[in-house]
C-alpha cells in the first residue's frame, strides 16, 4: 500500500458529490433554457451568489454541527435577533465594527448557553434549541415592539450590498467560510474530533476525546456562523423586522442534508453543503425567473429535497448490504433479542 | 420428582450453526412436569443460544422440538407461548411505560370491540395473575416503577397468561437482593408443584443443588452430561464444565520475564464505582495480568472505572503519580489505551476510515498550531497496516468494511502507535474472532508487555487467559476474590473461585 494509492481513494471520494455537481449542472441548463438565457446573464449569477451567501454559511455552521451528532434548530431566530441589536448598537454608536462585534457576541453567547445545557445538563439538542428558538423569537419582538427597525447610515449595508472589485460582498466572505469550514473540518484535529464524537461518541470516549467540548465547540461555530448571517441579512435591508429569518433553520438542514451530510452524525462535507445551497438557491431563483407561484416553488423544493435524500438513503444501503454479511458472522448472539422477540410476539 | 412422567417439553437432536461458529451441537433436553432442569455450562457454552430456541427467538437448524410428545414447529415467539413454553430472560424485553396488566397481557390485550381494551377485563385478569405469582401492586401501575425482582415476576405472570406448561428463567437471581431470591424461590416451589415444568439456568451451584432435581451441563455447544442432582457433587459439575482442552494453541510467553523485584507501574487501591467494589491490585511494567470471573462479576465495568469512563474513587497511579478519576482524556494522556468489549458499539467509529480510527488517540501529537500533519498521519497509518498484517485494501478504507478480527487491529493499532502508552487495557480483545486473527492478536498484546507497558486482559475466555497472563485475578460480584500466578492457576481452580467454591 503506498501513499499514491491513497490520494487515489480520496480522489474517489471526492467523486461522491458527482450526482450532486450533475443535478447542478442539469438545473442550470434547464433554466437557462426555459427563461431563454435570462438565468445565466452575469448579473442573474451574481443575484443567485448574493442570495445565497446568507443560507451558505448559516449551512456551513450546520454541517459543523451535523458532523458532531448535534444540531441547532434556534439559528432563524438568532438571526432576526442578531439583526436587531447589531441594528440598534449601529443607530447607536455609527460604528460598523461595533456593530459586527455586537452581532458576533450575541452568536457565541446563545451557542455558549446551547452547548453548556447539552453538555451540562444533558437535555438533547433538539429540544434545547427548539426552546431557544421560541425564546429569541420572542425576544426580537419584545426587543422591536414588533415593529420593523429602520437603519440609520450606510457602512452597515457594505455587508449586504457592497462589491469588493466586481464581486458581492456577501459572497466573498461566505468564500472565506468555505475554505475555513473546509480546514476546519478536514485539516485540524478539532475537525477530526468532531467526526468522530459525531460517528459513535463511546468510541470517542474510549479513544480518551474531551466529548462534551467537542459538542460545546459544535454549538458555538453552528450559532456565530448564523450570527454573521444575521449581520448579512442586516446589511441588506433598509428596515429590519423581526419576523426575519422564520422557518430559515429548516431551508439550511435542508440544504445541508440534500448535501450529503447526516441527521446522525459523523458524515459530511464541506463541499456537499456548497453544492446543496446553490441547487436550493439556483432553483428558487429560476422559478422566481419563470414566474412560478411562489407555493408551487415550496413543492419543487421539498420534493428535490425528498429525491435526493431518498436515492442518497438507497444507495448507502446497498453499500451496507456488502458489510452485513461479515458483520452478523461475528455477532452470533445476536444484539437485540427482547426486542425481536416482543415484535414476533406482536406481529405472530 | 416424577421421573416416569412423560416428558412436557423435548428437544432432541438440536443443531445451530452461526456463521464461523456452532453454537450447539445435537444437543437433547428433557423437561418433565413438576420437575427443576438446570442448565449448566461455562460463558458460550451454548446455554443462551438453546433456550433462545426453545423460546422460538432462533429456529434450530436441525432436530426435533416435541410437545407433550407431539413434533411441533416453533418458528417464532408467539408459537412457543401458544404451546405453553415461556421463558423469562435476564434482559427483560417490557415496555417501561406501560401498565403492569398492559405487559401481563402484552401483545393480546382483551378488547371490546374496534380495538378499544377492555381495562376493567384487563385489570382483573391481570390481578389474578399477579396473586398467583405472588405480586401484590396494583396492576394499572406503571411498569418502570417496579423493581427487577417484580418485573421479574410479571413476566413469569406474562408466561402463565399463556398457560404456561414450561417456564425457562435465564440466571433469574442474578439482579436479585437475598429476600427476592427467596420470593422467587418460593413461586418456583408453588409453580412445581402445579406440575409446570422450569428450566433453570444459572451460574450458582449453590442455588442449583437446591431447587434443581436434574442438571444438564453444555461445553462448546454439546450435552456433556445429563445428571440427578442428588446424585452429583460440585467437583464433579466444574470439570464437566470445563473439561480439559488443549492450551497450546497460544503462545506461551516465557521469553518476557517480569522479575519480581521491579516496582509496580500501576497501583489500585481501594477503586469502587458503582459496580465494583474496593478493587486492590498493582501490576508492574512488561506484565500481562489477567481478570476472570463469570458474567455480571464486574471485569467490563473494572475496565472502564480504571480508564475513567465511569465514575468512580479510590487511588489509582501510574508509575507512582496519581492518575485523576473520572475522565477518559485524562487516562489517555498519562498513557493509558482501553480497547472496549463492543469494538462495534464503542470502539470504533464505524463511518470513519481505518486511518481516522487508528488515529484518533494521538491527533494532538501529529498536529502543529491544531492542523494536522497528514503526512505522517498516512505514513503512520501504512506502517500499521503493514505490521498488523491488517486486511484493509487501503487506510482509506470505511473500518465497517473490514472483518472482525481486522477491526480488533486497528482498534488495537490505535494504542500501539502511542509511543508513551504505559498501560493497555484489553475487554474481550478476541470476542468473535477467528482463531487465525486470535494468535496475532495475541502476539500482539505480548508485544505491547515486550515495549515495557502493564497490560490488562479483562476475559471470560479462561485458555486464554491461563496461556496469556502472568497472574490472573478473579472477580466476583465486583470484587477481587483470587488471584493466581501463571503456574497455579488452573480452568477449575478459576472456575470454583469464580463460582465461590473455591
Amino acid at each position: 500500500m503506498n501513499i499514491r494509492n491513497h490520494r487515489a481513494v480520496a480522489a474517489v471520494a471526492r467523486y461522491e458529490q458527482i450526482p450532486l455537481l450533475a443535478a447542478l449542472v442539469v438545473i442550470c441548463v434547464f433554466l437557462t433554457i426555459a427563461t431563454n438565457g435570462l438565468f445565466f446573464t452575469t448579473g442573474n449569477i451574481s443575484n443567485v451568489l448574493r442570495a445565497s451567501s446568507i443560507e451558505l454559511i448559516a449551512a456551513l455552521g450546520m454541517t459543523v454541527a451535523l458532523v458532531a451528532g448535534q444540531v441547532d434548530l434556534s439559528i432563524g431566530s438568532l438571526l432576526a435577533v442578531v439583526g436587531v441589536t447589531s441594528v440598534m448598537a449601529y443607530n447607536d454608536t455609527g460604528s460598523l465594527l461595533v456593530a459586527i462585534l455586537v452581532g458576533l457576541a450575541v452568536g457565541a453567547a446563545v451557542g455558549l448557553v446551547n452547548g453548556l445545557l447539552v453538555t451540562k445538563i444533558g437535555v438533547n439538542a433538539l429540544i434545547t434549541t427548539l426552546g431557544m428558538m421560541a425564546l429569541l423569537r420572542g425576544i426580537g419582538y419584545l426587543s422591536t415592539n414588533a415593529r420593523a427597525l429602520q437603519t440609520e447610515g450606510d457602512s452597515l449595508k457594505t455587508l449586504g450590498v457592497g462589491y469588493l472589485g466586481p464581486i458581492p460582498v456577501p459572497v466573498v466572505i461566505a468564500a472565506a467560510f468555505v475554505v475555513a469550514v473546509a480546514l476546519l473540518l478536514n485539516r485540524t484535529v478539532f475537525g477530526r474530533y468532531l467526526y468522530a464524537a459525531g460517528g459513535n461518541p463511546e468510541a470517542a470516549r474510549s479513544a480518551g476525546l474531551p466529548v462534551n467540548r467537542i459538542y460545546l465547540g459544535a454549538f458555538v461555530i453552528v450559532a456565530v456562523c448564523a450570527a454573521v448571517s444575521g449581520l448579512i441579512t442586516a446589511g441588506r435591508l433598509n428596515s429590519f423586522q423581526p419576523t426575519i429569518g422564520l422557518g430559515f433553520e429548516l431551508n439550511v438542514i435542508a440544504a445541508v442534508i440534500l448535501g450529503g451530510t447526516r441527521l446522525s452524525g459523523g458524515e459530511g462535507s464541506v463541499t456537499g453543503t456548497v453544492l446543496g445551497v446553490l441547487i436550493l438557491g439556483a432553483l428558487s431563483n429560476g422559478l422566481v425567473l419563470l414566474d412560478v407561484n411562489s407555493f408551487w416553488q415550496d413543492v419543487v423544493r421539498g420534493t428535490v429535497i425528498i429525491l435526493a435524500v431518498a436515492l442518497d438513503e438507497l444507495r448507502k444501503r446497498r453499500r451496507r448490504a456488502k458489510f452485513s454479511e461479515a458483520s452478523r458472522a461475528e455477532d452470533p448472539v445476536g444484539t437485540d433479542v427482547p426486542a425481536q422477540r416482543r415484535l414476533a410476539e406482536v406481529e405472530g | 420428582m416424577t421421573d416416569g412422567g412423560q416428558p412436557i417439553l423435548e428437544l432432541r437432536g438440536i443443531s445451530k450453526q452461526f456463521p464461523g461458529v456452532r453454537a450447539l451441537d445435537r444437543v437433547d433436553l428433557e423437561v418433565r412436569p413438576g420437575e427443576v432442569h438446570a442448565l449448566l455450562g461455562e460463558n458460550g457454552a451454548g446455554k443462551s443460544t438453546l433456550i433462545k430456541i426453545m423460546a422460538g427467538v432462533y429456529t434450530a437448524d436441525r432436530g426435533e422440538y416435541l410437545v407433550q410428545g407431539r413434533p411441533v414447529e416453533v418458528r417464532n415467539p408467539r408459537d412457543a407461548l401458544d404451546l405453553g413454553v415461556s421463558v423469562v430472560f435476564q434482559e427483560l424485553s417490557q415496555v417501561e411505560s406501560m401498565s403492569v396488566a398492559e405487559n401481563v397481557y402484552f401483545g393480546r390485550l382483551p378488547s371490546v370491540r374496534l380495538g378499544i381494551v377492555d381495562r376493567a377485563r384487563l385489570n382483573r385478569q391481570a390481578r389474578d395473575l399477579l396473586r398467583q405469582v405472588g405480586l401484590d401492586v396494583d396492576p394499572s401501575t406503571r411498569l418502570g416503577y417496579l423493581s427487577v425482582a417484580q418485573r421479574q415476576l410479571v413476566e413469569i405472570a406474562h408466561g402463565l397468561s399463556h398457560d404456561a406448561k414450561v417456564i425457562a428463567m435465564d440466571e433469574p437471581t442474578s439482579a436479585l437482593s437475598h429476600t427476592e431470591i427467596e420470593t422467587l424461590f418460593g413461586l418456583i416451589e408453588r409453580l412445581k408443584a402445579q406440575g409446570v415444568g422450569i428450566v433453570y439456568v444459572s451460574h450458582k451451584l449453590d442455588e442449583l443443588f437446591r431447587l434443581s432435581d436434574r442438571i444438564t451441563v453444555l461445553r462448546d455447544g454439546a450435552r456433556v452430561a445429563e445428571l440427578r442432582t442428588s446424585e452429583t457433587s460440585s467437583d464433579e459439575l466444574i470439570a464437566l464444565m470445563v473439561g480439559r482442552r488443549v492450551d497450546s494453541l497460544f503462545p506461551r510467553t516465557d521469553d518476557r520475564p517480569v522479575r519480581a523485584q521491579d516496582a509496580p507501574l500501576l497501583e489500585v487501591r481501594g477503586l469502587t464505582s458503582a459496580d465494583v467494589r474496593d478493587i486492590g491490585f498493582s501490576v508492574r511494567a512488561g506484565e500481562i495480568v489477567g481478570f476472570s470471573g463469570l458474567m455480571g462479576s464486574g471485569r467490563t465495568e473494572l475496565a472502564r472505572a480504571l480508564f475513567g469512563l465511569d465514575k468512580s474513587s479510590g487511588e489509582v497511579r501510574l508509575g507512582g503519580r496519581p492518575v485523576p478519576r473520572g475522565s477518559s482524556a485524562k487516562a489517555v494522556e498519562r498513557g493509558i489505551g482501553y480497547v472496549p468489549e463492543d469494538r462495534k458499539g464503542d470502539g470504533l467509529v464505524l463511518v470513519s476510515t481505518v486511518r481516522d480510527n487508528m488515529m484518533l488517540a494521538i491527533l494532538r501529537r501529529l498536529s502543529r498550531a491544531g492542523r494536522v500533519d497528514r503526512g505522517r498521519e498516512r505514513r503512520l497509518a501504512d506502517q500499521m497496516i503493514e505490521r498488523l498484517r491488517i486486511k484493509a485494501r487501503s487506510a482509506e478504507q470505511t473500518v465497517a468494511a473490514l472483518s472482525g478480527g481486522n477491526q480488533q487491529k486497528v482498534t488495537l493499532a490505535r494504542w500501539l502507535v502511542k509511543e508513551d502508552l504505559r498501560v493497555l487495557i484489553l475487554d474481550e480483545p478476541t470476542r468473535g474472532i477467528d482463531i487465525g486473527s486470535k494468535a496475532e492478536i495475541y502476539r500482539l498484546i505480548t508485544a505491547v508487555a515486550k515495549r515495557g507497558a502493564a497490560v490488562l486482559v479483562m476475559s471470560s475466555e479462561m485458555p486464554e487467559l491461563l496461556s496469556l497472563c502472568d497472574r490472573i485475578y478473579v472477580l466476583r460480584e465486583g470484587a477481587i476474590v483470587g488471584e493466581y500466578g501463571h503456574a497455579e492457576a488452573t480452568q477449575e481452580k478459576l472456575m470454583a473461585c469464580a463460582l465461590g467454591e473455591a
